[in-house]
């Protein structure tokens, strides 16, 4: 069933609950931010901005931390049962999923801004943009599912992993492609592959950060189970048919 | 989350029936059996009706935990399984619980064979005020048993199977008021198993001992458990999350839902066990 909103009779509890749901959508919030400047950097190459991403990895890294730090001492003070457990198991996992966001993102700065610094043909790179705007917008979805606790809107979200694989494939099949037709440009196009599985990896964190909204909410495990047959448990549960 | 693949063939070979294998493995497994059931049961303390058509199975060889707030109704529906709560006296109780399929409010029952085959512990321990060995003996004696060649090897199990032997081996015939609570407790517990009940009702066995005999006591259910069948009332939503099977919440003298004690704590179904067991309750 799913959780209930109403306030525990210890209301520093509430308090603990509620501060460890602000932190990870503020980690959340950053790793967007970040992602969003990481893609930034592709189009308006900037040394510094570049550089601003990469170190910001290091906050994101101790968001991580101190995240999992309130969850153990909740879970050793409190004891949470049934909902309250199952987001304390949830965010901690969304943290970990968000801080390896947060390291791809790193990636992707790393290796886009010094192709674009390079001064190589926008055309090389140009396709990751598209690509890497809809994977922010499935984070931020994603995200959005698990602040308002809408387990069919966290599966909505998941439902752009595979189509965000989808459209990666036309792209990696044109990088080949111009890697055949000219040797000189494979060592760029290889940087651009690195940047789009780090995009793909960045969808599949996302989709886990689906899954355990889904899992906080309905208390169901969703892992390894196909999007449909998610679908139909929660139209069922609901009395959807 | 997996997305099916449109290219691949459909995998048609038959999905493994996996309810069979759990049935069989439920048949199979010690104390999956039914060992109480109790049938629309009600009961009045005069004219105050204090519990309301309870239904419930309880699993033979298996810890099943009763929870809810003060005042619910739990430890009047665990007295009912041994028809104590006719010593309160007027008390009226419709349906039935049956133990083993046998109706024990049925009028042929015989209530001292009743209470032998079920057993009681309370919350606070009772020894009497005898030597340690003739608490244990007790039982046994009233039933007609004095010879020690019986009495001495049925102490003894007792006394090791409550998890006291060791402490007590030497000084059996000193008075149970000297020992401690936490052993006193777990003294009640070997008297009460010396004539082998089927099964043992523990009305909040630990709230009044300290932390580390609580620990003793919840080992002692856990080993306990592979011979009695136990039903428990506890406060400590810890406890019964730690040593139970199987949880039931009653509220208002209803019974809201059972089920596996993971499942209870984890994923309740209704909302009334969701708020008492996450502290929103009241």
């Amino acid at each position: 069933m799913p959780a209930s909103r109403a306030h525990h009779i210890s209301h520093q509890f509430d308090k603990e609950l509620e501060d460890l749901r602000s932190r990870v959508l503020a980690m959340g919030g950053l790793v967007e931010e970040r992602l969003a400047q990481a893609l930034d950097a592709i189009t308006h190459p900037s040394v510094e901005l570049t550089d601003f991403v990469v170190r910001g990895d290091s906050k994101i890294n101790t968001m991580e931390v101190e995240i999992d730090t309130e969850c153990t001492g909740i879970l050793l003070r409190r004891q949470p049962a049934a909902s309250d457990l199952r987001l304390v198991l949830a965010v901690s996992k969304i943290s970990t999923d968000l801080e390896r966001i947060g390291d791809e993102v790193k990636r992707v700065a790393k290796v886009v801004g010094n192709i674009a610094l390079e001064g190589n043909p926008r055309s090389y790179y140009v396709g990751i943009i598209p690509i890497g705007q809809r994977v922010r917008r499935m984070l931020r979805a994603a995200l959005d599912a698990f602040a308002r606790m809408d387990s069919h809107a966290a599966l909505l979200a998941a439902k752009e992993d595979p189509e965000i694989d989808r459209e990666m494939e036309p792209f990696m099949r044109q990088l080949v492609v111009s890697m055949m037709d000219d040797v000189a440009c494979i060592p760029t196009v290889l940087d651009v592959i690195v940047a789009v599985r780090a995009f793909e990896r960045i969808g599949e964190h996302a989709d886990n950060i689906c899954e355990n909204a889904i899992f906080m909410v309905e208390g169901k495990d969703v892992r390894h189970v196909a999007l449909q047959d998610i679908e139909q448990a929660l139209n069922l549960q609901r009395g959807l048919g | 989350m997996q997305q099916s693949d449109p290219q691949a063939q459909p995998d048609t070979s038959p999905i493994p029936d996996f309810t069979k294998a759990a049935k069989h493995y439920e048949r199979s497994a010690p104390g999956a059996a039914e060992c109480l059931s109790v049938e629309d049961l009600c009961l009045f303390y005069g004219q105050h009706q204090a519990l309301f058509n309870v239904n419930m199975s309880i699993r033979e060889k298996r810890v099943t935990a009763f929870i809810g707030p003060s005042g619910c109704g739990k430890s009047t529906l665990l007295r009912c399984c041994n028809r104590l709560n006719e010593l309160i006296g007027n008390v009226r109780t419709e349906g039935a619980i049956n133990l083993k399929g046998e109706n024990i409010y049925a009028p042929s029952t015989d209530i001292s064979n009743l209470r032998r085959r079920v057993g009681m512990v309370f919350q606070k321990p009772n020894p009497f005020p005898k030597s340690i060995y003739e608490n244990v003996a007790y039982g046994l004696r009233i039933q007609g048993i004095n010879n020690r060649r019986v009495l001495d090897p049925a102490v003894e199990k007792a006394l090791r199977s409550a998890a006291l032997w060791e402490e007590v081996r030497d000084r059996l015939h000193q008075s149970a008021l000297g020992l401690s609570g936490g052993q006193q407790q777990r003294l009640v517990i070997a008297r009460a198993i010396a004539i082998e009940p089927e099964v043992l009702l523990l009305d909040e066995p630990a709230s009044a001992l300290d932390p580390i005999s609580t620990l003793k006591i919840e080992e002692l259910i856990f080993e306990l458990k592979a011979n009695y069948t136990i039903v428990i009332v506890t406060h400590n939503m810890q406890q019964a999350a730690r040593v139970s099977d199987y949880t039931a919440f009653m509220f208002m003298g209803k019974l809201v839902e059972m089920d596996e004690t993971k499942k209870i704590f984890t994923t309740p179904t209704q909302k009334q066990t969701e708020d008492y067991i996450t502290g929103r309750y009241g």
